[in-house]
């Protein structure tokens, strides 16, 4: 099972910037192959954009980022687009086509990347609906979807390709205590029974660390740690307790940065 | 900063400039890179079919009735005009020749601007904003190829068939008011349409303007979408830019058409 510990993902000494913002600086990150690996931070620390980085949606600014054994920052869009057969990703809006069923957004991705004859399609997204538990909802409309259900049919759809690598953004937010329930228990079965290798970017620790094989922790545009769950939850580190236990001062402090506080108060006094 | 300092208005000025050559040239790009995959809806006419029918076929009814009122307020006005020089026996051909020449492709392309344009930038914002054009990238799918193409060739098709649907129910509109209203006699009306209009001069010329609104107003709306910053001030931003510049760019170049096509 030598195969078990290549990265399916290689992000090395990566830099990146967003408008003015600079994201990352010399972040290096190995994904193993196979597994849910989580990507945890505090909201704007960057994880999203990892996926984009990932995804090749964006090129880093420095460095390069390794995926499926392609480097996707120097790939032709024709390239590019061939190695996204091979990757599904659920958003965290769920972005389902809003002018398609839920049974055609599931098959969106079959009929447009493959010859498959209807009755195969029809069976297999039959099989993904009835995965996520929405067979009986293969004629709604989007519009008729909770959020959990919306965010299962995503689900659905990124599975449609049987894809090497899926990715998920922000899969637990906003969801009620059930819907996180199915979604999270998804993930981890999905990843298993499809024997592939899963990325979740989410700042829910509890969710995270209770599917993770692999934790990484962003901040301060860095990797701040990495390991399993109970390495980080074990940790000394400062920033690593003060993000797993929802400590609300530490190294990242309670304060945004500001002037001297009787300075202000009294400036106009 | 200081506003009172010239430097200072010729620094914006030349970065105004700067930004929307960088943004013609990134418009321009996204409209080649559009019909480049116009070949691509040979093999899947069903995507096109349904823009045609979302763009043009559902501005068929403003169209059509705004034709028949411009054309019912010409006769009017053409026949108190002509009246005066005993020339209302030309009634017919004024109507025909300004709906052809003018009125009917400028007016179909600023009704299609504010009808199915400003509807474009909107949905392709909403799509861009809700990560549907995202999502498309992550299924392989070229996003260019499957949402904008078959809008952009949809409008280039449409408004010429809106536009000839505008002339033909304007020069009826106006038959009505001139002939059924006024008096005028039914078979003068006629032939001096058939008389005197040119099919190169008049009818080409106005369906090649009517051509080139179609391509302007509609590469406008997808980009304007696309380019869109994804919030509801975005959209809300990009679908006022796109019936703003789209029916600048009717009339502007609707001058420069007229100017080449009607000088000798």
């Amino acid at each position: 099972m030598s195969g078990q510990h290549q990265s399916v993902v290689a992000i090395e000494a990566v830099d990146f910037h967003f408008g003015q913002k600079k994201i990352y600086t010399n972040v290096t990150i190995q994904i193993p192959s196979y597994g849910v690996s989580v990507i945890m931070g505090p909201s704007g620390c960057g994880k999203s954009t990892l996926l984009n980085l990932i995804s090749g949606r964006y090129k880093p600014d420095r460095g390069k980022v390794r995926v499926l054994d392609h480097e996707v920052n120097t790939l032709r869009e024709k390239d590019l687009f061939q190695l996204r057969r091979r990757m599904g990703m659920m958003f965290q809006s769920s972005a389902l086509l809003t002018d398609l069923s839920v049974f055609e957004n599931v098959a969106f991705p079959l009929r447009e990347n493959t010859d498959l004859p209807e009755p195969l399609i029809r069976n297999l997204v039959l099989m993904k609906l009835e995965q996520v538990g929405l067979r009986g909802a293969h004629n709604h409309s989007p519009s008729e979807l909770s959020g959990g259900m919306a965010r299962r049919v995503a689900l659905a759809r990124a599975t449609a390709m049987d894809p090497d690598l899926l990715l998920f953004d922000e899969p637990f937010t906003g969801l009620d205590p059930i819907s996180l329930g199915i979604i999270t228990k998804l993930v981890r079965e999905i990843t298993d029974a499809l024997r592939t290798t899963s990325i979740v970017v989410t700042h829910d620790v509890e969710e995270g660390l209770s599917i993770a094989d692999h934790v990484f922790l962003l901040g301060r545009g860095t990797l701040l740690a990495s390991g399993t769950p109970q390495e980080l939850l074990d940790s000394d580190q400062p920033e690593v307790r003060q993000f797993l236990h929802g400590l609300p001062d530490g190294p990242v402090p309670f304060h945004y940065p500001a002037n001297d506080y009787r300075g202000q108060i009294l400036e106009h006094s | 900063m200081n506003t009172a300092n010239p430097v200072v208005w010729v620094q914006r000025i030349g970065a105004e400039a700067i930004e929307l050559v960088e943004r013609l040239g990134h418009a321009t790009i996204f409209l080649l890179k559009s019909i480049g995959h116009f070949p691509s809806l040979l093999r899947r006419p069903s995507l096109l079919t349904r823009q045609i029918y979302s763009v043009g076929v559902l501005t068929v009814s403003i169209t059509v009735v705004a034709g028949a009122f411009v054309g019912m307020v010409l006769g009017f006005q053409g026949y108190y005009t002509l009246i005066d020089f005993g020339a209302e026996s030309s009634l017919g051909l004024l109507v025909a020749l300004s709906l052809t020449r003018e009125l009917g492709p400028v007016l179909s392309a600023l009704l299609y601007t504010g009808r199915a344009g400003s509807a474009l930038t909107a949905e392709i914002g909403l799509m861009k904003t809700t990560e549907q054009l995202a999502a498309l990238e992550m299924m392989a799918v070229n996003p260019i190829r499957r949402v904008i193409s078959p809008r952009l060739l949809a409008g280039i098709i449409a408004v010429p068939l809106l536009c000839a649907m505008f002339t033909f129910v304007g020069i009826l509109g106006g038959y009505f008011a001139s002939v059924v209203q006024l008096g005028v006699d039914s078979g003068v009306y006629w032939s001096s349409i058939t008389d005197g209009v040119n099919l190169r001069l008049d009818i080409m010329n106005g369906m090649i303007k009517s051509v080139v609104f179609g391509i302007l107003v509609t590469w406008i709306a997808v980009f304007e979408g696309y380019d869109s910053y994804p919030s509801a001030e975005g959209i809300s931003r990009a679908t006022t830019r796109t019936v703003v510049s789209a029916s600048l760019a009717i009339l502007g170049s609707d001058y420069i058409l007229t100017a080449l096509m009607f000088r000798s």
